[in-house]
């Protein structure tokens, strides 16, 4: 009955699925099917695919699509997504199905319960086919920190897609999957959207229920939709928005109308709508570190704005400079606490040191041994931050002196969002290194999130989006829509107007340029 | 120095005599809700191990923590009952340490921001046996703040019991999660010699307050109040506090009184003999009443406290503590003096009636409408005695105050004599149901029917001819006999003094 050919159907938006979904052009099991063997064709191997996946539930998925095929048949009323597949972060729990968050530590694990996030995408018949791949326990803005290898940029082989949720954006922009989820601490959903040419949004904090997705800085994780499109990426924050009595920081508030704002922005009138140009991240004076093709791609996305009627101005939020050393105070102060329950004494990984008689091991023994193979160095280096940050007599001058400039950013976005509806910056101030460029100096590698920290330590919601590729190396360029707590919509209707502006220049998606799998081994060509 | 070179003991007179001793108690109370501190995961006592748990109990990963909104309801009651401050805004901390217990390696705590604080606590010593006379103290309570139990690690293979030369160690996750209110005073002083009769009274003050706001079972041999005793000495009241012992688990009122004394003749001999008491945690030894060192504190005990993120603050609505102050019952002080008021009992009957542990009972038959001598005398007599032959509490007696007052009732009504009540409460122990049950079903009453009787009286007075001449020819007291015989033959259910007036007018009128 389907009139698409199974690699035209993987390459559909997720709406458009929905459409052939409800117009009973294709089947669940055929869409599942299609992306089963996409991921067959492209995912594997570990040393040379784009490895977005960490595991595939094929036998799952399938059978799930079948249900909701069965449904449908039945004329049941269905969620508009019902059917549709979608690829879970591996940091979200599912039951029965392996959550190791990218840690040998939980190599094994099967959770005996779903998260939150997980319960309403199956609720709304979303059909998993499997765990992504990110940098272990979150920690991470390359997936190269992942225990079980990296994933690859779809938009070429050598390049990093991103982290902490590079499995999730590339298995989008490598047509694995048309939805995707993630959590965003410091930036894990809008850096790799951004280097990878996909959509991803972090909402503000408390808009998703974090029940059961592995926390790695409780105060700064936050779960969020990932898409190809700026409808796509509302229609599942749609799904996975909401209050959750059993996450005592979720807000009670309703879920946003992001749908409708972002069909309303794709009419792509924005008249009367204020954008602020965030000074300190990548202005004249503000540059260092930032790339001239991602400066110059922004530049552009600004006079889109401009034509759509938006009244762009630049505005100063001082403290963002402090930002990203009061983030790596409080995340590794958190991720410290958080992390101390993988000791081997209950679940995952056991190691009992081969220097001690057995029979005289010690819980501690078993602890430390467990904890010094089960971490890599990345959630090693945290977590010894950390444990110092929190330290008797170092406590208030770092935890407390970050917690303290928190407020300032916070304070920072509150002045500015009194002039401004939204706030624009590049995601990251480069396009996607090469893998392997930065795993030996982590500073660098945290640099990279200075424009996406701010909005976790202020609790407020960003998106990225593709603005063009860069001139000098032909790889995707992310521009972050930032807007204050709550307005999580704001970001869709920009969103939506930009993108849809974008796409009539370029006549298409920036997707329709990614090369093909097998072709995109090399990189460093002009676009 | 090391802590296991303590000198001979002082004699606790003499180490009185010589120091001013200083205690402070830190008492953990289980709360009694349906579930645990920060999940719905069920909290029943002695269920097999490992079934009360959740993931959030569990400490699994992605698991999150909500408040149980009962148990922050009976940690402000208590508050209020100890006369504290409430906190109009207070959040949770996270104490960070590894052990096996421990499902998440930090415990959810309040660390400087307490529910309740700055109360006190009345506390009434008795007179004790040395004849020194009763009195009462002011115990000042620092804080009382909510906080999450721990698991259970049990020691297998080995000789004690404990970790070392355990061959393997099992966890029971089913206490960690269960709601824990940690009461901490201020260093109690002024009490002297009498330091140890303070602690234990304000320990027993302290759970019979919790056990009338029914916020917790209040049972120190489960373990759900559990009790460590600071102790220090300093060389006079006016001199700085000495350096304190921290022992653990003490857990009988008896043992928090022995605790202390062993601890102020430790002490004592430690710095009599020129040493300088360790800061330290000591075990508490139940059978040897000694106390052994434990764990050295020190700089090194480095919780790394910091605000729990994964829970709001507790901002309980003022005019909600008011309706709970409101609510309060009566303190149990006050109570016990109204009650021994009304029922015009004297200092040694009310304690009597306390250590008994009868006085919610009694109080509970009074309210069902028995005099308070019979309730008093039911309840510490014949079942005090029932209780013990069975070996539970008047409690756990399978007889209510309800059947107990329904007894009375028929002894004030003539329907049974002591004796007949006596063998009534018996049946009723046994299960046989309501008092006026098992009269109707074994026909217990009292016999007042003299028809009944005089058959019962003219059988007796035939089968004895000699004590019937006896008694006509006026040896009256002879009766006696008859009477027994009569009582025996109806098996006590005859009225004796009827029986007696009976036998008399028999033999009177010639019969």
């Amino acid at each position: 009955m389907t009139s698409h050919s199974a690699a035209e159907l993987v390459r559909l938006d997720a709406s458009a699925m929905a459409g052939a979904l409800r117009a009973g052009e294709v089947s669940s099991v055929e869409l599942t099917q299609a992306h089963l063997d996409r991921i067959a064709e492209v995912d594997g191997p570990v040393e040379s695919g784009v490895h977005a996946f960490l595991h595939v539930d094929a036998e799952g998925a399938l059978a799930r699509a079948r249900e909701l095929d069965a449904a449908r048949s039945r004329g049941e009323e269905l969620h508009e997504l019902a059917g549709v597949p979608v690829a879970v972060k591996d940091v979200m729990v599912t039951r029965g199905m392996p959550s190791t968050a990218g840690s040998r530590m939980l190599e094994g694990w099967v959770p005996p319960y779903d998260a939150t996030v997980v319960e309403q995408m199956r609720a709304a018949g979303l059909v998993t086919l499997g765990k992504t791949n990110m940098d272990e326990f979150a920690m991470g803005s390359s997936t190269e920190h992942s225990a079980f290898g990296p994933t690859r940029n779809p938009w070429a082989a050598d390049r990093i897609p991103g982290g902490s949720g590079g499995g999730s954006a590339a298995a989008l922009a490598a047509f694995e999957a048309p939805l995707a989820t993630g959590t965003d601490t410091g930036g894990s959903i809008r850096q790799p959207a951004a280097v990878t040419g996909t959509v991803g949004v972090k909402p503000t904090y408390g808009g998703v229920s974090r029940y059961g997705l592995i926390a790695l800085a409780s105060s700064l994780d936050q779960g969020g939709p990932c898409a190809r499109t700026v409808l796509d990426t509302a229609l599942l924050h749609e799904v996975m928005g909401g209050h959750d009595p059993r996450d005592s920081t979720s807000l009670t508030d309703p879920v946003p109308a992001v749908v409708a704002a972002a069909r309303e922005g794709a009419r792509g009138d924005l008249t009367g709508v204020r954008v602020g140009v965030v000074r300190e991240m990548g202005r004249a004076g503000h540059d260092e570190g930032y790339q001239a093709g991602v400066l110059a791609r922004f530049e552009e996305a600004l006079d889109h704005l401009r034509a759509a009627g938006a009244e762009v101005v630049e505005v100063g939020c001082p403290n963002v400079e402090h930002a990203l050393g009061a983030y790596y105070l409080i995340l590794p102060s958190e991720a410290s606490s958080n992390l101390a329950r993988y000791d081997g004494m209950r679940y995952g990984l056991r190691v009992v040191p081969a220097d001690v008689d057995p029979a005289e091991v010690t819980a501690e023994q078993v602890m430390a041994a467990t904890r010094a193979e089960g971490f890599g160095p990345e959630a090693k280096r945290r977590i010894i931050l950390g444990t110092y940050a929190l330290s008797s007599g170092y406590y208030d001058a770092y935890y407390g002196s970050a917690q303290k400039i928190r407020t300032l950013v916070q304070r920072d976005f509150d002045a500015a969002f009194e002039q401004v509806d939204v706030l624009v910056s590049p995601t990251a101030p480069t396009t996607a290194f090469r893998l392997g460029e930065k795993l030996d100096d982590p500073l660098a590698m945290y640099r990279g999130d200075v424009a996406t920290i701010p909005a976790n330590l202020a609790g407020i919601p960003g998106m990225s989006l593709p603005v063009g590729l860069a001139p000098e190396d032909g790889l995707p360029v992310g521009l972050q829509l930032l807007a204050p707590a709550r307005e999580d919509a704001r970001l869709y209707r920009v969103g939506a107007a930009l993108e849809a502006r974008l796409h009539a220049q370029w006549g298409g998606k920036l997707l329709d340029r990614v090369p093909d799998w097998t072709a995109a081994s090399t990189t460093g060509a002009p676009a | 120095m090391s802590t296991s070179s303590t000198p001979d003991l002082v004699a606790y007179d003499d180490a009185v005599a010589r120091f001013d001793p200083v205690v402070g108690l830190e008492v953990h109370v289980e709360l009694n809700t349906a579930t645990k501190m920060f999940s719905p995961a069920p909290t029943e006592f002695g269920a097999e191990p490992n079934t009360q748990v959740d993931p959030t109990s569990l400490g699994l990963p992605g698991s999150m923590p909500v408040l149980n909104a009962k148990a922050v309801e009976s940690a402000i009651r208590m508050g209020l009952a100890l006369n504290c401050s409430i906190a109009a805004e207070c959040r949770f901390a996270r104490k960070n340490y590894f052990y096996p217990d421990m499902p998440k390696n930090f415990q959810t705590s309040q660390y400087d921001e307490p529910i309740a604080f700055d109360g006190w606590l009345d506390v009434d010593v008795p007179a004790n046996e040395a004849g020194e006379p009763a009195f009462t103290h002011r115990v000042e309570i620092e804080r009382a703040h909510m906080e999450e139990d721990t698991g259970k690690s049990s020691h297998v293979g080995g000789a004690t019991g404990r970790i070392h030369g355990a061959e393997y160690s099992l966890v029971d996750y089913n206490r960690a999660g269960i709601p824990l209110i940690e009461i901490v005073t201020r260093p109690i002083t002024g009490a002297g010699p009498r330091v140890g009769e303070v602690a234990r009274a304000y320990v027993a003050t302290l759970r019979d307050l919790l056990k009338g706001l029914d916020v917790s079972d209040v049972k120190m041999e489960q373990g759900s109040m559990r009790c460590d005793v600071n102790l220090s000495l300093r060389d006079s009241p006016e001199s700085r506090l000495g350096t304190r012992t921290e022992t653990k688990n003490v857990n009988s009122l008896r043992s928090v009184e022995r605790a202390v004394r062993y601890e102020v003749s430790r002490q004592a001999a430690v710095l009599l003999d020129g040493g300088s008491v360790l800061q330290e945690t000591r075990h508490w030894h139940e059978d040897t009443g000694l106390t052994t060192s434990g764990r050295i504190k020190s700089d090194a005990d480095d919780y790394r406290y910091f605000p729990e993120p994964d829970l709001v603050p507790v901002a309980p609505d003022p005019a909600w503590v008011e309706e709970l102050r409101a609510a309060l019952p009566e303190p149990p002080a006050a109570r016990r003096r109204r009650l021994q008021g009304e029922w015009g009992l004297t200092d040694l009957d009310m304690r009597d009636l306390l250590n008994a542990g009868a006085l919610d009972l009694v109080e509970a038959t009074v309210v069902l409408g028995a005099p308070p001598a019979a309730a008093r005398k039911w309840w510490t007599g014949e079942l005090g005695r029932a209780a013990n032959t069975r070996g539970t509490s008047l409690e756990e007696l399978p007889v209510t105050p309800a059947q107990v007052a329904q007894l009375q009732a028929l002894v004030d009504g003539g329907k049974l004599n002591d004796k007949l009540a006596r063998q009534v409460l018996e049946h009723v122990l046994d299960g046989e149901g309501d008092p006026q049950q098992v009269v109707d079903a074994r026909g217990l009453a009292v016999v007042s029917d003299d028809g009944a009787l005089l058959a019962a009286v003219d059988e007796a007075l035939a089968a004895n001819p000699d004590v019937a001449g006896k008694i006509r020819d006026g040896k009256v007291q002879a009766a006696g006999a008859i009477v027994g015989a009569v009582m025996k033959a109806t098996r006590g259910s005859a009225d004796a003094a009827r029986v007696r007036e009976l036998v008399l007018e028999r033999v009177a009128s010639g019969a």
